[in-house]
């Protein structure tokens, strides 16, 4: 009976080629998500051959299966829990003995595995040649050719697959690693123990096991509890004596005697299967690296790629995001004169339409972003720059490759915070996304602008540039903060593979980009939607708001005022009467919006707020402002125009806007309070939506809002109440700073 | 002698490699093991981290990372 339908799960080093393989085998059916109960990105793609469905798990790459990293967990477990029917072990063919140290890890689980040896090319023109037959025979294992970045070996690879899938073969094979006499004995006696104890299916091979717990696997060592149970504590405990005898004897841990032994194994297979041709042939990766991580030009050049990819993101992107903005104005005049004017169409029109759409204007600026980070990752310059970064990210506590999602973080956080999955350690991760809305995003930029043009003139550069310095200041502290509190610990070992440079593959880099603006726009857009529904009903409810003044009657009394001058008068006077009017009803309109506002619940949110807010400089309209920044920045500027009584059509450039907020008084000093304010709290509701998904906990989230909130209040109070303390109260544009 | 005290283009052969748990078989499981010869590619602009060579492949390391790693018959 052929079996219709086959699991396979791809696993490899990292940097072996196994996306590129993966590609090759599914083509773009790709599936992209996480492993659950973690952060690891799981990809998953099926197709249809011969008649077999199969489907293709990409394992996250790995040198080795201990429980070292989630990543070596989540791939250990699946092999042993979901039992894929082929295993296949992408291995780097230039750089063979360290890849055989997971082959043969991956042996020793017994389930069917077929070797892959890639970049075969590579190797020869390095002037290995491996013998694929010598290396089939030695460890019992198929073996194929591939060249992945050509999709040589890709047909093969398929039949191979499917003939191991349906094939008979006899597990547990005899060709493994023989670990010495002293440690052999240890296990064959730990493994009898076993047997002994449990009459249940354990959930291992039992000798895999019996290792593992010789080598004190702490995963392996709870699952022996649950499932062995009540046997579960003798057979620990036979572990742990065994364990330490070994420990006396070799006067070091029995894992480290142990991996000793594989590498000796490995040397063993590497000689008689590889044989080295003298003809080395020039290193082009290590002339490159000549320039790229020269002492003189590394960071210099390095300087000139992440401003180059700033450059691209935000000057080409401005052309599309003006065609979205058209687009998404275009669409809700359009929505807008279709639906019937009433409840329903503002709801379409000012809750989702531009609340989803302030959000879209940002896709052209992901998929450029996220292009160039594919490219630095896909050529191997990732892990070059954080060779070079690691020095100064050191300092906050972090690792190297933090580096390129703090600096993407000054253009949009959202991206920037996705962008940390290249960290593997979970503490780093966790760092680097709460401390990176500290990083001022372009979103922020209107309200600076706005403010810091009101009040400080020509300072006004200055100014800003002092909140961006401010926002990096605080991230250096906040960081070796939580680094020494929360999340304490070792920052992770740096011991990074510097993988050779590679020619990047168009299709891959599309995948690479695609896979990850898809969850930016899937999720993001969820949370959005629904976030701008809630502001929209917060400002607009209730309907029915009873007015100080009766707009309607004043109103309708100007155009009856107006109107019967209007008709008596000619030329120059008419439009100047014309003018008038129009300029009478305005102002009173936007007296009733702002207290429309005032008088709906966000408003009175705002009053509620506003003894929270005054110690800080700011009154209820502030409050108000800053409550609404929630959904996105640059939404501050825009509810301070209706708020301010000027219109909501006011952005930063505005005049009249400025000119208000002057009047309204404020001063210098609470409007660089106010600006530190939106710099610091709670980061956008895109943001917090990316850092639930990517901690995998609202938790975070929730803590991500917290600590940014009282932040920002704390350190507008310091610069509000030490500014008038020290007698920095005029209102004159005067203010040093 | 540790590996941190190595100049650029030197090579060392492992003695062994000090430090605790994970870290420590971390670097074992990449290949550092007694006998391993490993060359110092070169120091970062910021002289931390370095680039190593060994079986082939190219490492970084932290300066005091690798000062946890003891070495002999520096040559080169």
């Amino acid at each position: 009976m052929p079996k219709k339908s086959i699991t396979i799960a791809l696993a490899g080093n990292p940097n072996s080629g196994k996306s590129t393989i993966f590609n090759n085998l599914t083509g773009t059916r790709q599936k992209v998500g996480n492993w659950p109960g973690v952060t690891v990105e799981k990809k998953e793609g099926h197709l249809k051959t011969n008649g077999y469905d199969l489907a293709v798990v990409d394992l996250p790459g790995t040198y080795s299966l201990t429980a070292y990293s989630i990543e070596e967990i989540v791939a250990r477990n699946f092999i042993l829990d979901e039992k894929p029917d082929v295993v296949v072990d992408i291995i780097d063919a230039s750089n063979l003995e360290r890849n055989l140290y997971l082959a043969t890890q991956l042996r020793e689980l017994d389930t069917k595995v077929i070797f892959v040896l890639n970049m075969a090319d590579l190797a020869r023109e390095r002037g290995v040649k491996i013998d694929a037959d010598k290396l089939s025979e030695l460890l019992d294992v198929p073996v194929v050719f591939t060249v992945g970045n050509r999709n040589q070996g890709t047909r093969e690879l398929l039949k191979m697959i499917i003939s191991v899938a349906e094939a008979e073969i006899d597990l547990p094979r005899t060709r493994r690693v023989y670990y010495g006499k002293d440690i052999e004995k240890a296990v064959g006696e730990l493994s009898e123990f076993i047997r002994e104890k449990t009459s249940a299916e354990l959930p291992y091979h039992i000798r895999w096991a019996a290792i593992k717990l010789l080598e004190n696997d702490g995963i392996v060592k709870e699952r022996i509890l649950q499932s062995a149970n009540p046997q579960g504590e003798a057979i620990l405990q036979e572990a742990k004596l065994k364990r330490q005898r070994l420990r006396d004897f070799f006067d070091e841990e029995p894992e480290i005697v142990m991996t000793d032994h594989r590498y000796g194994f490995i040397a063993g297979i590497v000689k008689e299967v590889v044989k080295t041709v003298s003809r080395q042939r020039v290193d082009v990766s290590r002339q490159i690296d000549q320039v790229l991580t020269n002492r003189l030009l590394g960071l210099p050049i390095f300087v000139f790629f992440i401003w180059a990819m700033f450059q691209l993101t935000f000057s080409l992107g401005a052309y599309p995001m003006d065609w979205i903005d058209a687009g998404v104005g275009w669409l809700g005049e359009g929505a807008g004169r279709i639906l019937p004017e009433g409840l329903f169409a503002d709801l379409i029109v000012d809750g989702v339409i531009a609340g989803v759409g302030s959000v879209a204007i940002f896709l052209p600026n992901i998929l450029i972003l996220f292009f160039c980070i594919a490219l630095f990752e896909d050529t191997g310059y990732m892990a070059r720059a954080a060779f070079l970064m690691d020095k100064v990210m050191h300092l906050i506590g972090l690792h190297g490759k933090s580096f390129i999602p703090m600096l993407m973080g000054f253009g949009c956080n959202a991206p920037a915070i996705m962008a940390t999955r290249t960290l593997e350690s979970e503490k780093d991760r966790i760092l680097t996304i709460l401390i990176n809305p500290l990083m001022s995003c372009a979103a922020r930029l209107p309200v600076y602008i706005l403010l810091a043009g009101a009040f400080f003139g020509a300072k006004a550069g200055n100014v800003i540039f002092s909140i961006y310095a401010l926002g990096i200041v605080l991230a250096i502290s906040i960081g070796r903060l939580f680094r020494s509190t929360l999340l304490r610990g070792k920052v992770a070992p740096f011991v990074m593979e510097l993988p050779p440079y590679r020619v990047p593959m168009f299709k891959g880099l599309v995948i690479h980009m695609w896979d990850r603006s898809k969850i930016f726009l899937k999720k993001i857009g969820g949370v959005i939607l629904i976030g701008s529904v809630i502001v929209w009903f917060l400002s607009a409810f209730p309907k029915q708001v009873q007015f100080s003044r009766d707009y309607q009657a004043e109103i309708a009394g100007i155009s009856d005022h107006y109107g019967s001058l209007i008709s008596a008068a000619h030329g120059d006077l008419r439009e100047t009467l014309l003018r008038k009017r129009d300029e009478a009803i305005s102002a009173l309109e936007i007296l009733q919006a702002t207290e429309k506002v005032e008088k709906s619940y966000i408003g009175r949110l705002g009053k509620v707020l506003a003894p929270v807010f005054a110690p800080i400089g700011m009154d209820w309209r502030g409050s108000v402002a800053v409550l609404t920044g929630f959904v996105a920045k640059e939404i501050v500027v825009s509810t301070m125009g209706v708020l301010y009584a000027v219109g909501a059509d006011e952005d930063e450039k505005s005049e009249a806007l400025k000119v208000a907020l002057k009047e309204s008084g404020m001063t210098p000093l609470s409007a660089y309070a106010m600006m530190a304010f939106v710099l610091i709290y709670v980061p956008c509701l895109a943001t917090v939506a990316v850092i639930r998904r990517e901690t995998n906990s609202w938790k975070w989230a929730a803590f991500s809002i917290a600590y940014s909130t009282v932040l920002a209040w704390v350190v507008a109070f310091v610069i509000y109440q030490g500014g008038k303390a020290i007698g920095l109260v005029q209102s004159s544009p005067s203010l040093c700073i | 002698m540790d590996l941190s005290e190595l100049k650029e283009g030197q090579t060392a052969t492992v003695v062994r490699v000090g430090g605790d748990g994970p870290f420590r078989r971390r670097l074992l499981e990449m290949g550092f093991l007694r006998g391993t010869e490993v060359y110092i590619e070169k120091y970062a602009p910021l002289r931390d981290p370095i680039e190593l060579i060994l079986k082939g492949y190219h490492v970084s390391l932290r300066v005091d990372e690798a000062a946890r790693i003891e070495v002999e018959n520096v040559r080169g």
